[in-house]
């Protein structure tokens, strides 16, 4: 157990006071210290979001690209260097929206990265429009007359696009939320934490005392996190009964174990250019 | 007098086997120690079509596809009279007698007819379809008195030692088209200077491009299949592994530039490629490497648009998407290679400048330019690997300014990993620790340091660019101004000008941007007449021109007929520009 401590900077964060971020944040930096990362050896890459303003408020490199396109550039960090700890955090909006298709790919290719989001079913940092997962009939400032269409279910989701780890964490226990992203980071291939995280500025119905209502932890279940056809219909419990916790974990090859381009380790380590008799290899199929 | 150069067209249906049969031909005269110029017109169907291959091959360097055939090889009826009557006087059609009708009234005179009876020639080797191309393959080399060993040398590297089978059947009917053509007709008095013991390699500007990353250290490319872009794709899966590549191709061009820009964040030489539509859905990303000043190469191969427009045809048409991509002021390279071997230069250049300047730089390529073929002589993969800036570890821990103000803009940086030198890359603009400055918590002051930083690595990029020269006599009848894969044609243009008593001089502009204004300036104010020739509608560098020089070019000559430019074009709109 390290300090946590070590992956704290003096930058503080800027979310309003009670935002949910806070505790993802204090989560990471603690699963960081049980599982002793260096924050060197860390890239916490994010897009754009409330949430995505993470990286800068922990000490380990970080990446705060564009909006939806964390996973992208995760991916491709990790690929060229397998050695780091991945973790990509953000928003609801981010990742379930504007950046769903790159996360629905990652998963299938199960690239060994922890991808956190802090889904607080509403668009933050743009003042309060729905999301993907903002519940049918919430009003917000885009819809003032309710959503019409369906959430997204990013549990059911991961369980059936290939992500080796699925598990929910909640803002209003920090301690149960460190302990899964600790899992996630330790768990290797893909994993999903998806954190209810709630907007204290802009979304007045998904409040701390709404989920404390109806959260309960799948571990005190007896829920077995082996079988899909369990995690998947524990998925589809909402409204009346929130589970928290992990849905799903299961071993498969992760995609840098099978990259041929990584056979002789990261390629970041790899002396750059071809020899003259490569070269002359390379050339001799031309002629 | 012999004849040194030939040029061969292969014509027939998607499908028909018309890029192999050329590509062998090439290779059967790179082997003969000629220099070679392909190019393949063919269009977005796997099957059906009309597609035509055009070779030159000639014993000095040649710089384009040419322009009237002096043979044509017609694979079916529909091809054999579409270009049959427009060969001229003096020229050959190689035809399957047994399936096409010419006659004598159909073709110009003097256009003498090879009608090969298939059939017969490859009863023995089974009768495949495509073996009415390696029976004319077999003829033409014997009318144009070829080796053939070097056909024979040919067949069997192209379909290995595994398929023992298939090598002896196509050398057999390659023999029996060639020992035809020795029985029944004359050969032409073709005499170029072969040589069999110098072959040049006969590459397309994607092979170059690739050829050039892999020499220049690349560690990691990525893109999502579209023509004019995709064979960079191919040669980098299949040299994965050989050459220490992580190739990816991804859901779409939005996540190749993000990941690529990973990538490149994370300590990888980093290149994705791509053609117009899909550099559009990049552009956002391209931004994002500027400001968090991520070393990344762009390969961006023109195709006919707008939209999807010409699939697979060639255009120059992207210049403005290109110079435009992405919001706000930011710094980035553009080159425009003009020729196969300067691609393979040009991308091991792209990757030097976009580490020292830890930027985007982006390659224009088009369809013509990365897909025709052409021997190349110069080839040294030593091409010298500067990584520019990286931090050293000065147990600085999280005080490193990663975008420290220096004198030319680059700060160094660290690579994920290294010791005392955390820091994050924002694309919110920030200070130079990566601190933000965007929103409430923006500084008037710091923004405009960190704006000016980075923009000033413009001002020194263009100081150690070197500036375009003017090609040719100085004070020549006429300037050819052009960029990118126009070179070539502009390049043989000039030469036949001279032959007809008209003196010319090129000015290819190469570096796109930062643009050498006082350069161009210079050489376009001292010249008597320019003709600007693009292939687009609109002369996109003549605006360039003109926005940057204030110099106005009158006279152009644009193509977007999908077609590339044949040298006779070009010479005729020359030789009335300069007459004027
Ligand atoms: C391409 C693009 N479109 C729109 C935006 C504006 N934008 C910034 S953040 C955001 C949504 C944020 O919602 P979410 O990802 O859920 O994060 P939160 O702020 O709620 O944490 C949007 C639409 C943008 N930055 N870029
Ligand atoms: S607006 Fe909502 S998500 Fe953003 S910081 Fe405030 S509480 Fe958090």
């Amino acid at each position: 157990m390290r300090d946590v401590s070590m992956y704290k900077v003096e930058t503080k964060a800027t979310w309003c006071p009670g935002c949910g971020d806070f505790a993802v944040l204090r989560g990471i930096q603690m699963a960081l210290a049980a599982l002793e990362i260096n924050p060197n050896d860390v890239l916490v890459v994010s897009g754009i979001g409330c949430s995505s303003n993470l990286p800068g408020f922990l000490k380990s490199y970080g990446f705060h690209g564009i909006h939806g396109r964390a996973i992208p550039v995760a991916t491709g960090a990790k690929l060229v260097n397998p050695d780091l700890n991945v973790i990509v955090a953000g928003g609801d909006g981010d990742g379930y929206g504007i950046g769903l298709n790159h996360w629905v790919h990652a998963m299938r290719r199960n690239f060994d990265i922890t991808y956190i989001v802090m889904n607080n079913q509403i668009y933050g940092l743009t003042t309060g429009q729905a999301s993907p997962t903002t519940e049918k009939g919430q009003r917000s400032k885009s819809t003032p007359a309710g959503v019409i269409e369906l959430p997204i279910n990013p549990i059911s989701m991961a369980l059936v696009t290939g992500s080796t780890f699925v598990a929910r964490a909640f803002s209003g226990d920090a301690d149960h939320l460190a302990k899964m992203v600790e899992l996630g980071i330790k768990h290797k291939g893909f994993s999903l934490v998806d954190v209810l995280s709630p907007c204290v500025t802009y979304n007045k119905h998904n409040t701390y005392q709404w989920f404390r209502e109806r959260i309960y932890r799948l571990e005190d279940n007896g829920h077995n996190t082996k079988n899909l056809d369990d995690a998947i219909k524990k998925s589809y419990e909402w409204d009346a009964k929130i589970p928290i916790g992990v849905f799903y974990e299961t071993d498969r090859t992760t995609y840098e174990d099978e990259e041929p381009g990584l056979k002789r380790g990261p390629v970041v380590s790899q002396p750059l250019g071809i020899s003259q008799e490569l070269g002359k290899e390379l050339l001799e199929e031309f002629e | 007098m012999p004849k040194t150069e030939v040029v061969v067209r292969i014509a027939g249906a998607a499908g028909d086997g018309i890029a192999s049969t050329g590509e062998s031909f090439a290779r059967v005269a790179s082997r003969s120690g000629l220099h070679v110029f392909a190019y393949n017109s063919y269009q977005s169907v796997i099957r059906g079509g009309f597609v035509w291959l055009q070779v030159r091959a000639g014993d000095k360097k040649i710089y384009s596809q040419g322009d009237e055939p002096d043979f044509l090889i017609a694979l079916n009826q529909d091809e054999a009279s579409r270009h049959g009557p427009a060969m001229p006087s003096g020229s050959g059609i190689f035809y399957n007698s047994d399936k096409i009708k010419i006659d004598n009234s159909m073709v110009k005179e003097r256009v003498k007819l090879y009608p090969l009876p298939i059939k017969d020639l490859s009863v023995k080797y089974g009768q495949n379809p495509v073996m009415q191309n390696t029976v004319a393959l077999g003829a033409l080399t014997k009318i144009l008195m070829m080796n053939f060993d070097m056909v024979v040398s040919v067949i069997k590297d192209t379909f290995g030692d595994k398929n023992k089978a298939i090598v002896d059947a196509n050398i057999g009917v390659a023999q029996a088209g060639y020992d035809y053509a020795s029985s029944h007709w004359e050969s032409i008095n073709f005499s170029p200077k072969y040589d069999y013991d110098s072959r040049r390699p006969v590459l397309t500007g994607n092979q170059a491009i690739s050829l050039g990353a892999a020499a220049a250290g690349c560690k990691f490319y990525s893109a999502y299949p579209m023509t004019p872009a995709t064979s960079i794709l191919h040669w980098m899966a299949a040299h994965s592994e050989k050459c220490g590549i992580v190739v990816k191709q991804m859901e779409d061009e939005i996540s190749v530039l993000n990941m690529t820009i990973g990538a490149g964040f994370a300590g990888a030489r980093a290149m994705c490629g791509t053609s117009g539509g899909g550099f559009a859905l990049m552009t956002e990303a391209v931004g994002l490497a500027a400001i968090t000043e991520t070393p990344v190469v762009i390969v961006t191969s023109q195709r006919g648009g707008p939209s999807t427009g010409l699939p697979t045809k060639t255009e120059q048409g992207d210049l403005f998407q290109v110079l435009g991509a992405s919001q706000g002021d930011y710094p980035k390279i553009v080159i425009a290679p003009s020729t196969v071997e300067d691609c393979f230069y040009a991308t091991a250049e792209a990757f030097n400048l976009a580490e020292r300047y830890q930027l985007p730089v982006i390659l224009m390529s088009d369809l013509y330019l990365s897909e025709h073929m052409e021997t190349v002589s110069n080839i040294n993969f030593n091409v010298g690997i500067d990584r520019g800036l990286i931090a050293t570890s000065n147990g600085n821990d999280g005080h490193f300014k990663r975008y420290a103000f220096t004198e030319n803009g680059v700060s160094p940086r660290s690579l994920p990993g290294m010791e005392g030198l955390t820091h994050v890359a924002a694309s919110d603009d920030h200070d130079e620790t990566g601190a933000l400055i965007s929103d409430a918590l923006t500084n008037e002051e710091t923004r405009v340091r960190i704006m000016d930083k980075r923009m000033r690595k413009m001002q020194y990029a263009l100081k150690e660019l070197p500036p375009p020269k003017l090609l040719g006599p100085p004070d020549a009848d006429i300037t050819l101004v052009g960029w990118g894969s126009t070179y070539s044609v502009l390049r043989e243009t000039a030469d036949v000008l001279a032959k007809n008593g008209v003196t010319a001089n090129h000015l290819q502009i190469r570096y796109i941007w930062p643009f050498h204004d006082e350069a161009v300036e210079k050489i376009l104010s001292n010249a008597k007449r320019i003709l600007d020739v693009e292939g687009n509608y609109s002369g996109q560098l003549a605006k360039l021109i003109r926005m940057e020089t204030g110099i106005k070019i009158e006279r152009k000559l644009l193509k977007y007929d999908g077609e590339p430019f044949y040298p006779n074009q070009v010479v005729k709109k020359a030789m009335e520009v300069a007459k004027a």
